[in-house]
């Protein structure tokens, strides 16, 4: 019988696999020590490792961050926690031109391996300041990459993985999700002993031959739901691709999907302008408009800043029946 | 801003034990660092206006004293980072002029490939961490560099210099927080020059009457002031902060008084107008550290006049061959614009070869 563990559980798993991997990875992060973290993704892990390898940091993510960008120059490999992803952007100086350009301004003298991590996502009512998600942002600066797990086994595969990384790794999750379990398998159970997913390798989460529904990160999780009901209601059969890693972007699964389907709705959480979805639907009518038979299409957060009032914000970001709508709309 | 006028009186801190120990080599060693910068720049000055080169140029004329008294004091475990003014401090790492020429000049044989430019000088094989084009964006990685030596259990310390419009970033205040609240062995070094690009410190700065510096104060931190025109006394004060460093794992800000003589970047058109030719020309004739460093020397029977006339030619005549040597030097291949992006790329991993980091045709 596989186990299930809750999202949050496998990413403490890679967290905890990885400090005992290699003496350079350290968490830096506040709260993620002495309070066990503020969404617990650490629980646990300070009273194993120590102060030395998991630190409480203070409020001073510009600070900490750029403090672990220049550990890193040295060889160490931090681990920091964004509370949320929307405090990235007062330490947005360090995220992007120093983790992001050193090494090319150096001429390839330096590499920064570092990995910031935290959740990124909307439907939780706390309002603009702490909903944002800046996955297209981030992935528009070569020298960066950004990863956005949907399930738990995504989750470890993929926080070990973007740890061993030499590049400046950003891995945003969802708060939506650390609670939910999945299946993730024990290390015995795996072959190699460990459970490592490669950045660039998208994952077909579900296979249909009329539609391709594509997404990452929760609305993985939305547009999974919409294709149970979209089979169920209407007959129609859609694959569901998963990004996991948004830069580097396995463009090979999408393109093999769409060419069988003929169909493509993009669904996420970003704004519209300059998304994610912008980009995959640039790269499908380049690279596959023989084989398209309606126009891609988007599913993503209203143009609005993140609004607070719970039922309103469900309708602001993307949804099972607003998918399947969009779905119709093309099929 | 120097603030101390002599350079005639001896310097009460010849008698520092560090200073005690120079060699005459040593003592001629910084004189010929110090030259070198200063030719290396006006000779890259020529250049700029001969339209070889491209952007911005922040020449470190006039605070020559403070990257050469500072790093000399530096030990295998010791490193080195700055902000965009950042000639001084490679030449005085022991970078090459040829290899920071070229890159002024954009060419492949600079020391960045011509990928970063005048403000972006690296070596990591000399500790030499650069080179930073955001004001004040270097002070956390100073910190970073303090805590990966900490981190490593290595007995080491960073110097990182900024300047003193740099101190009003946020990003500085929270390195300070952290340096001091983790006893990370950084040192920040803020040259004061007296003006960020062409607001004077006094209109950029509030801060204990002491001197900027004594911000260090609200964190619990070791601070000292320094005049910039004294060898002697940078060296013996600085050497308080390394060893603090050293021994106790502690950070300090030290706040050197020096002073610019060029426009904030060669290409500033209020080079002249937000400060006097006088005052330009005073600290050139009284306060120039190269002067006050060969009057000591000559005072102190270490060098003729003659050797100095041969230090000064040696120094720009290695910066002409380093010009020409750059002139010759070939631009980078247009096909390396997209190479030193990522790590796992450039070096063919697995990582780097599964799926796509570029997205320009
Ligand atoms: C964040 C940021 N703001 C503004 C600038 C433009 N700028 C470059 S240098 C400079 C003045 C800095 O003065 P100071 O820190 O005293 O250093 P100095 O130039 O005197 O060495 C300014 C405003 C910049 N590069 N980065
Ligand atoms: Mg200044």
């Amino acid at each position: 019988m596989p186990r299930s563990i809750t999202y949050r559980q496998a990413l403490n798993e890679g967290l905890d696999e990885e400090l005992a991997h290699d003496d350079n990875v350290v968490i830096i992060g506040e709260e993620v020590a002495e309070y066990n973290g503020a969404y617990k993704v650490t629980e646990g892990l300070w009273n194993k490792w120590g102060d030395k390898r998991v630190i409480d940091a203070p409020i001073s993510e510009a600070g900490f961050i750029g403090m672990g960008i220049g550990a890193s120059m040295l060889g160490v490999r931090p681990v920091m926690e964004l509370m949320f992803f929307s405090f990235a952007y007062v330490a947005f100086d360090q995220m992007m031109n120093n983790a992001a350009t050193v090494r090319y301004m150096s001429g390839g003298l330096i590499h920064v391996p570092i990995v910031v991590r935290g959740p990124a996502n909307g439907g939780t009512n706390v309002g603009a300041t702490h909903s944002h998600t800046p996955e297209n942002i981030f992935a528009n600066m070569p020298g960066l990459k950004v990863v956005s797990p949907a399930t738990a086994y995504d989750a470890k595969g993929l926080i070990k993985t973007a740890i061993r990384d030499n590049d400046p790794v950003y891995f945003m999750e969802s708060t939506v999700l650390y609670g939910q379990e999945w299946e993730v398998p024990e290390n015995d159970e795996i072959d190699g002993g460990e459970l490592l997913i490669p950045l660039g390798v998208a994952d077909v989460k579900r296979e249909g031959s009329d539609l391709s529904l594509i997404a990452h990160g929760g609305s993985v999780i939305t547009a999974l739901k919409a294709a149970d009901h979209l089979a169920s209601e209407h007959g129609i059969e859609a694959d569901v691709i998963d990004l996991r890693s948004i830069r580097p972007l396995d463009e090979t699964t999408i393109l093999d999907s769409v060419k069988k389907t003929n169909r493509a709705v993009y669904v996420e959480e970003n704004k519209p302008f300059c998304g994610v979805g912008a980009q995959i639907a640039s790269m499908i009518q380049e690279k596959a408009f023989d084989y398209l038979d309606a126009p891609v299409v988007r599913v993503t957060s209203m143009d609005s800043p993140a609004i607070y009032s719970p039922p309103l914000e469900e309708i602001q970001i993307p949804y099972p029946e607003l998918v399947v709508n969009k779905a119709l709309s093309i099929c | 801003m120097a603030t101390k006028t002599s350079n005639s009186t001896e310097s009460q801190f010849v008698k520092a034990e560090i200073n005690q120990k120079l060699s005459s080599e040593e003592k001629v060693e910084f004189l010929r660092t110090m030259l070198r910068i200063r030719r290396f720049e006006q000779e890259s000055l020529r250049h700029y206006q001969g339209d070889k080169m491209g952007g911005f140029l922040h020449l470190y004329i006039g605070q020559e004293s403070v990257a050469v008294g500072t790093i000399a004091l530096l030990g295998e475990n010791d490193h080195v980072i700055t902000a965009y003014r950042d000639h001084g401090h490679a030449l005085t790492v022991g970078m090459g002029m040829n290899e920071c020429m070229a890159e002024l000049f954009g060419k492949a044989t600079g020391c960045s490939k011509g990928k970063g430019g005048s403000m972006h000088y690296f070596a990591p094989d000399k500790n030499y961490w650069g080179g930073h084009g955001i004001v004040g964006g270097q002070t956390p990685l100073g910190a970073g560099l303090a805590f990966g030596l900490k981190y490593k259990g290595l007995k080491g310390c960073c110097l990182c210099y900024l300047g003193d419009g740099a101190i009003n970033q946020g990003a500085f205040h929270e390195s300070l927080n952290l340096a001091e609240l983790w006893d990370l062995p950084v040192i920040y070094i803020i040259e004061n020059n007296g003006y960020s690009m062409g607001t004077s410190q006094v209109r950029s700065s509030a801060h204990p009457p002491e001197g900027l510096a004594a911000r260090a104060i609200g964190y619990g931190m070791e601070w000292d002031i320094i005049n910039g025109e004294d060898l002697y006394e940078i060296r013996a004060k600085t050497k308080i902060a390394v060893d603090r460093a050293h021994e106790e794992s502690r950070p300090t800000i030290l706040e050197i008084a020096t002073y610019r003589y060029e426009g904030h970047s060669v290409a500033d058109a209020n080079a002249k107008k937000y400060r006097t030719k006088e005052e330009i020309q005073k600290y050139k004739t009284e306060h120039d550290p190269i002067q006050i460093w060969k009057t000591t020397l000559l005072a102190e029977g270490v060098i003729t006049e003659d050797d100095f006339k041969a230090l000064n030619k040696e120094a720009g005549d290695e910066a002409k061959e380093a010009a020409k040597f750059a002139d010759e030097s070939p631009f980078p291949e247009s096909s390396s614009i997209m190479d030193d992006v990522y790590w796992e790329v450039d070096e063919n991993t697995e990582s780097g070869r599964t799926g796509r980091h570029f997205f320009s045709d």
